[in-house]
């Protein structure tokens, strides 16, 4: 995958600016939505008392999630080194499938829409898509 | 044979009877095409593709956008019979069309995610799984008769 233009940086930034305010809403809405559409990814919460999607752990977890992307974002301009702490706890501790990240992302980019559908626009849609793309790839850094 | 749930044939019926083809597909098709830039490859003779801007203003992708949405409309009067419905559509999409079969997967979450900016709020988790479990269905259908 191509690494993130000026261009890119700068709608995310943006579009993140604006969105910053419902970023908790964000992360618990699109954690239900994962648990809900893909229920294989309940497997990682088996220790959960709770695993239905609006629980306490659910949408605590979301925002813990929604937290990191955030947090990717102040790292924009280089992510690998950015999220090496982030990406060795998904490696050894957490050893989530890094094909979880598409899903994870797709459930935020359909919130995002949902919840801003004039400032989601295509051009925002495809850097907010290649970021969370290259954020997944710094996650997956340390796997192997 | 693809078991569909009440709650399933409903919402599908639902998200349908109210849909508004013109807006919608040319929407997702454009999205797709912006998102994707590699499915621009199909498209070699629709003109002006140079810019999200171009591709976004572009009548012929508009109404290539609306054609391929109205291709839907067979599946959802249809639901028990997706496969046999889209055998022939898929013949043409791989013999004539030559599309890669992994772009109808691209295409159906630009329209999920058109679709859940246009919905709001009653597109939520449960409509959700609903419409890409029916637009998994038709994407396999159409991934069927390649060879």
């Amino acid at each position: 995958m191509t690494s993130l233009t000026a261009k890119d940086k700068d709608r995310v930034k943006t579009f993140w600016a604006k969105v910053s305010g419902k970023v908790e809403d964000i992360g618990s809405e699109a954690m239900a939505r994962m648990l809900i559409v893909y229920p294989q990814t309940k497997t990682y919460f088996a220790h959960w008392k709770d695993v239905s999607p609006f629980s306490p752990s659910a949408k605590k977890h979301g925002i813990t999630v929604m937290g990191g992307v955030a947090f990717a974002v102040t790292k924009i301009d280089d992510l690998k080194a950015g999220l090496l702490n982030l990406s060795e706890l998904h490696a050894f501790t957490l050893r989530v499938d890094p094909a979880n990240f598409k899903i994870m992302s797709h459930c935020i980019m359909v919130v995002m829409a949902n919840m801003f559908p004039e400032d989601f626009t295509p051009q925002i849609h495809v850097a907010m898509d290649k970021f969370l793309s290259a954020l997944a790839l710094a996650l997956a850094e340390k796997y192997r | 044979m693809v078991e569909w749930t009440d709650f399933e044939r409903a919402t599908i019926a639902d998200i349908f009877s109210k849909m508004e083809y013109e807006v919608i597909g040319p929407a997702a098709l454009s999205r797709c095409l912006v998102v994707y830039p590699w499915t621009q490859r199909y498209f070699g003779n629709f003109g002006n593709l140079y810019n999200a801007a171009a591709i976004i203003g572009n009548p012929l992708v508009a109404k290539h956008g609306t054609t391929i949405l109205h291709g839907l409309d067979r599946a959802v009067k249809n639901m028990d019979n997706i496969k046999s419905e889209y055998a022939e559509l898929s013949v043409l999409h791989s013999e004539k069309l030559h599309v890669d079969p992994d772009n109808f997967k691209l295409l159906s979450d630009c329209l999920t995610i058109v679709v859940s900016a246009k919905l709001g709020k009653e597109f939520n988790g449960e409509v959700q799984a609903a419409f890409q479990k029916f637009l998994a269905v038709v994407v396999n259908s159409l991934g069927r008769q390649y060879h």
